[in-house]
């Protein structure tokens, strides 16, 4: 292992880092709003809309992140529709994580029991009320294990990136050993760095799931 | 001659082929205690649900205060305020401790001021013998603790009339007790009540009026509850009671 090349190409990877968790972490809040929005409409029913969802569901969730960023990169342009790499990466993670966060959030909706709406609206909540101050605040929470294992997904996918030419980490350490053949420095920095991006995360995760067990029902 | 408080005009509920509640008559009274018992699945816990329109009811009227109960009609919301519901399973809000499961629809339903709700909630835990509480979350108390927090958070709605569900069916032996001397004040106070139980020496102790339900229709009423339990009418009646002796 040669210490000294992995130590000059320290700087490299810290920019990638950062450029991966900027655009990681913007498509993953998009992915986090397009996934209540469309819980919501699913779980409230609402017609036509909830049609459209179900086919934006399908459609992200069964095509490969790679396919998405490439139509959104190389076939948008055609039709005369330009973006960035990066806005491309946080767009394509969004739309992705936005089918997996609705399907999170719509089983936390689910698995509320029926009790708790009806004891609700014998309080003389009306349908709203019962969705904001019952319903809505315990699907959050029983949602929180599988949001962040979306989350922790996400960025994870983001390697894909590489693939339109983003500088992210997968892009740095696959030009690194293209130049100079240091495979095995390169990758273990790599390893390093992806650890260093989500270790916090599953971390953090952790703690937040273990404040939220009040939320937990019965017994 | 008084008015009735809540008046239950031909019911009809039905899922789907199979018929619940037919043709279905009731009057309560102010500050009357009626309590309903009959065999499982007779449909005394449907009655309770249609009462306040949380169940879709395919023929009849639900009148309180003359005035119709009806899940289509807008003042639903305001309808229901005035019909207190304790159910069987624990339905206390999970997510907040006690004191907020009591203030949330007071304060976001009724706004009211924060602090003479707070005094109130206070006042009616301390009956319950529960003011201790009032920071634990719902998981933290025993079931028998959960159904008198349930009972004081109907309550806190100053409701005209209250419905408990068999709110007894799901506790230990023990924790019966604790929750039906709670109800047992309610009703020496002039509490309005409508009772679905399967606690018979409760029933008898409590009512005002019984009624035995079975198949959807009333197969007895009585005024005298305790002439029911020592000599009931018909036939359906004592087997009924039957089922819980054991000599």
């Amino acid at each position: 292992m040669d210490w000294d090349t992995m130590i000059s190409y320290l700087p490299l990877y810290k920019d990638a880092l950062l450029l991966t968790l900027k655009t990681g972490w913007q498509g993953v809040l998009l992915a986090f709003m397009i996934g209540v929005l469309c819980a919501v409409i699913t779980h409230l029913k609402v017609p036509v809309l909830r049609q459209i969802t179900g086919i934006y569901i399908e459609l992200f969730r069964n095509t490969p992140l790679l396919v998405q960023l490439f139509f959104l990169y190389f076939a948008l342009p055609k039709i005369g529709i330009r973006i960035s790499a990066q806005l491309c990466g946080s767009l394509g993670l969004g739309l992705l994580g936005g089918a997996y966060m609705t399907e999170t959030f719509r089983s936390g909706l689910e698995n509320i029991a029926p009790i708790q709406s009806a004891s609700a609206q014998s309080l003389g909540m009306n349908g709203l009320q019962t969705f904001r101050y019952v319903i809505l605040p315990q699907a959050v929470s029983s949602s929180v294990p599988g949001l962040l294992a979306n989350v922790i997904f996400l960025l994870k996918e983001t390697s894909v990136f590489s693939t339109i030419s983003l500088m992210d980490l997968m892009f740095t350490a696959k030009d690194l050993i293209g130049m100079y053949a240091k495979t095995i420095e390169c990758l273990t920095l790599l390893v390093i760095f992806y650890l260093i991006m989500l270790l916090p995360v599953s971390i953090l995760g952790s703690i937040i799931e273990r404040r939220l067990r009040h939320a937990e029902f019965g017994n | 001659m008084e008015q009735a408080l809540l008046k239950i005009n031909h019911l009809h509920k039905t899922y789907g082929d199979q018929v619940i509640l037919k043709d279905f008559n009731l009057e309560v009274n102010k500050g009357e205690v009626v309590v309903i018992i009959g065999p499982s699945g007779c449909g005394k816990s449907t009655l309770l649900r249609c009462i306040n329109a949380l169940e879709d009811i395919q023929g009849g009227e639900v009148l309180l205060d003359n005035e119709p109960v009806r899940k289509e009609n807008k003042n639903i919301s305001k309808m229901r305020q005035k019909i207190g519901m304790v159910f069987q399973s624990y339905d206390l809000f999970p997510h907040k401790t006690i004191l907020e499961n009591i203030l949330l629809a007071p304060l976001k339903v009724q706004k009211r001021n924060r602090a003479e709700a707070e005094k109130e909630a206070l006042e009616l835990l301390t009956k319950v013998g529960l003011a201790d509480r009032r920071d634990d979350y719902p998981r933290q108390l025993s079931g028998g603790q959960k159904q008198r927090v349930a009972i004081v958070r109907a309550l806190c709605m100053h409701p005209e009339i209250l419905l408990l569900d068999e709110i007894t069916a799901a506790l230990d032996p023990e924790m019966v007790r604790e929750v039906l001397e709670v109800v047992l004040s309610l009703a020496r106070a002039g509490s309005t009540m409508l009772i679905v139980t399967h606690e018979m020496a409760f029933a008898k102790a409590i009512a005002d009026r019984i009624l035995f339900l079975d198949n959807g229709e009333i197969v007895e009423e009585s005024n005298q509850p305790k002439d029911f339990f020592k000599q009931p009418v018909t036939d359906r009646a004592k087997a009924f009671l039957k089922t819980f002796d054991y000599e």
